[in-house]
């Protein structure tokens, strides 16, 4: 029945299945640990052209997943798109005309590729607590594998906001001569006492919640769901704006009530729900708590809290990023509290003692941290100004290793 | 078509060098010096739309208000630093002129003269603060906040012992004319200074 079907936006990659690749070579981590084998799930949007310079890894942040873009299903009329949606799409900033993106969800996560939930082979239950810490350094060494396998050998661009841009610095790093370009948004060089500070409450929030048992809640068929709501909604707090909480809840009020939108119109004078923020949050938590898993979220602080690219160079990020001839872009929100434009001009400093081709950009957005993963016009324009250049000089990379082909063959009819 | 002050100031730029454009526009500038002089650039600017057209451009911008200093660039770590048709507008030119004598080992500067003699006329006949197509705006709209004459730039590299390579004036349609030459303060409509330490 055609009514049936859902109508899917000109302007979307349209319905998409996620691909599982499996890895066999054991990878030795950070800590010094070994996971054996392991599974990454994997979405890719357009087509791979000939000489593979076209294609582009976007990193996801704490809560992503490889799900960046389109549609599971062609019926359910209530789906959501991909979580990135807004970015990724025929003529949208990473055009699927042009490029070939890969979106992946990484280790420890709870998408589908191997973490705490996924089941240990050696014991036949869960990994719960037993799944290893991995660090940004471990999750880009995986993707370089999974590149490999790809048969990529150099990324046109390499993006990530959040934790996803701490990604793509490591790429820069590790791998410089892997990326033609870094793209990274709402960073920070490495966490602040009170970035460390607000994941301790997340931590302490899932840890201390009953249905937790050590993190095995897994083997007493429960889950701490309470702690991980918590969790969110603290977390959640440090994703939005003051402006954009009193723009949320203040809208039928006069101004200057600062948000303070009450839910049922009078005080309870008690301690339920009073004001529209508060339901507003625990719905935003509750939501979060359905789909996440507890250890992948304590495993996931843990990473941002370790991430130092720095630590390997004597403190000196710029001697980090002396490396290598990629070219850098970087994109802060006026309104980001949790990583402020203050952290990604720290970057941008290091690069331009590193000597390294570099643009910046303070985009003006209410949206707080969460402007990332939003459609701001301003950021949505220079990405894709940013990516029509990087088409270009895809196309002349392909025309030149044509003409290589050329002459190659036309030695070979010589001979 | 490139503005005629910079076509002017190529000439002072070495091919390979590391150039630094304060204000870059819309890069054209840059790209152009990369085209023609395989330079490694880097501009500064506050346009949203001139940010887009940059990296459009492929050109290196970094959103930056330059009256809020330089402290994010290293000393030396430029060959030239070029401010054009800015210095007028800005908060402290000294403290500037003195940051980017910091950064780059060479600097070019332009700047409209204020003592140009259409302009000294109109305050002399007219009591009225000069306007022409190279000052359009009114007193109290223009964001030209400081404006100066080749006489007040050449007395401010005396006291801060900046050596003047190079000093061009040119008129109305940016060409070197004999009598700007004979007296650039009262013909020169445009000052070009080539400077270092």
């Amino acid at each position: 029945m055609a009514n049936s079907l859902k109508q899917i936006p000109a302007d979307s990659v349209g319905i998409v299945a996620p691909q599982r690749f499996h890895f066999e070579e054991p990878l030795t981590l950070r800590s010094g640990r070994i996971i054996e084998r392991y599974d990454l799930m994997v979405e890719t949007y357009g087509t791979l052209n000939a000489d593979k310079s076209n294609a582009v890894l976007v990193c996801h942040a704490l809560s992503g997943d490889h799900h960046a873009a389109g549609y599971y299903d062609p019926e359910n009329p209530k789906e959501k798109p991909g979580w990135w949606d807004c970015a990724i799409g025929p003529g949208k900033p990473f055009d699927t005309n042009k490029f070939f993106v890969v979106s992946l969800n990484n280790l420890g996560g709870c998408a589908g590729s191997t973490g705490p939930s996924s089941i240990n082979p050696e014991t036949g239950k869960p990994f719960g607590p037993d799944f290893p810490i991995v660090t940004v350094r471990d999750w880009v060494n995986s993707q370089a594998l999974l590149s490999d396998r790809l048969g990529i050998q150099q990324w046109a661009a390499v993006i990530g906001g959040s934790l996803g841009g701490m990604q793509v610095m490591r790429w820069a790093i590790s791998f410089p001569e892997r990326l033609r370009h870094a793209i990274i948004v709402a960073a920070a060089p490495k966490l602040s006492a009170q970035n460390i500070a607000f994941n301790e409450v997340a931590r302490q929030s899932i840890m201390s919640d009953p249905e937790f048992h050590e993190g095995r809640y897994y083997d007493f068929n429960t889950y701490p769901k309470k702690g991980v709501t918590l969790a969110r909604m603290v977390g959640h707090i440090t994703y939005l704006s003051d402006a954009l909480l009193r723009d949320k809840f203040g809208k039928d009020a006069i101004a200057g009530n600062f948000g303070r939108d009450l839910r049922s119109g009078k005080l309870s004078f008690g301690f339920d729900v009073d004001f529209q923020v508060q339901s507003y949050l625990q719905y935003k938590g509750e939501t979060f708590s359905k789909n996440f898993d507890a250890n992948t979220y304590l495993l996931v602080t843990k990473t941002l809290d370790y991430f130092d690219p720095a630590v390997d160079y004597d403190g000196d990020l710029s001697k980090a990023f002396m490396n290598g001839t990629c070219k850098f872009l970087v994109m802060s929100f006026s309104s980001d509290w949790r990583f402020s434009p203050e952290r990604s001009r720290e970057i941008v400093e290091c690069l331009l003692k590193a000597k390294r081709d570099v643009s910046y950009l303070e985009i003006e957005a209410d949206e707080g941290h969460d402007a990332f993963l939003l459609p701001v016009p301003r950021y949505m324009q220079a990405l894709h100004a940013y990516m029509n250049r990087v088409a270009i000089e895809c196309d002349s990379i392909g025309a030149a290793s044509t003409a290589n082909v050329a002459s190659v063959a036309s030695v070979g009819g010589a001979a | 078509m490139m503005r005629a002050d910079l076509s002017l100031i190529q000439d002072w730029i070495t091919p390979n060098s590391r150039v630094l454009d304060l204000g870059c526009g819309d890069g054209s500038f840059l790209a152009h010096l990369k085209r023609t002089k395989n330079i490694r650039d880097c501009g500064l600017e506050i346009d949203a739309d001139n940010i887009r057209l940059c990296l459009e451009a492929g050109v290196n911008v970094i959103e930056q208000n330059m009256d809020k200093g330089l402290a994010n660039f290293e000393t030396g770590s430029f060959d030239t630093v070029v401010l054009a048709q800015t210095l007028q507008a800005l908060d402290r030119p000294d403290e500037i002129v003195d940051e980017m004598l910091r950064v780059g080992n060479n600097c070019i500067l332009t700047f409209p003269n204020f003592a140009y003699w259409r302009h000294r006329l109109s305050l002399l006949s007219h009591g009225r603060m000069p306007k022409s197509p190279q000052l359009p705006y009114e007193w109290y709209d223009t964001p030209n906040i400081h404006h100066c004459t080749i006489g007040d730039f050449d007395a401010l590299c005396k006291s801060k012992r900046i050596k003047v390579l190079h000093r061009t004036v040119v008129d109305d349609r940016h060409l070197r004319s004999a009598l700007a030459n004979f007296n650039p303060n009262f013909f020169g409509i445009n000052a070009i200074y080539h400077i270092t330490r």
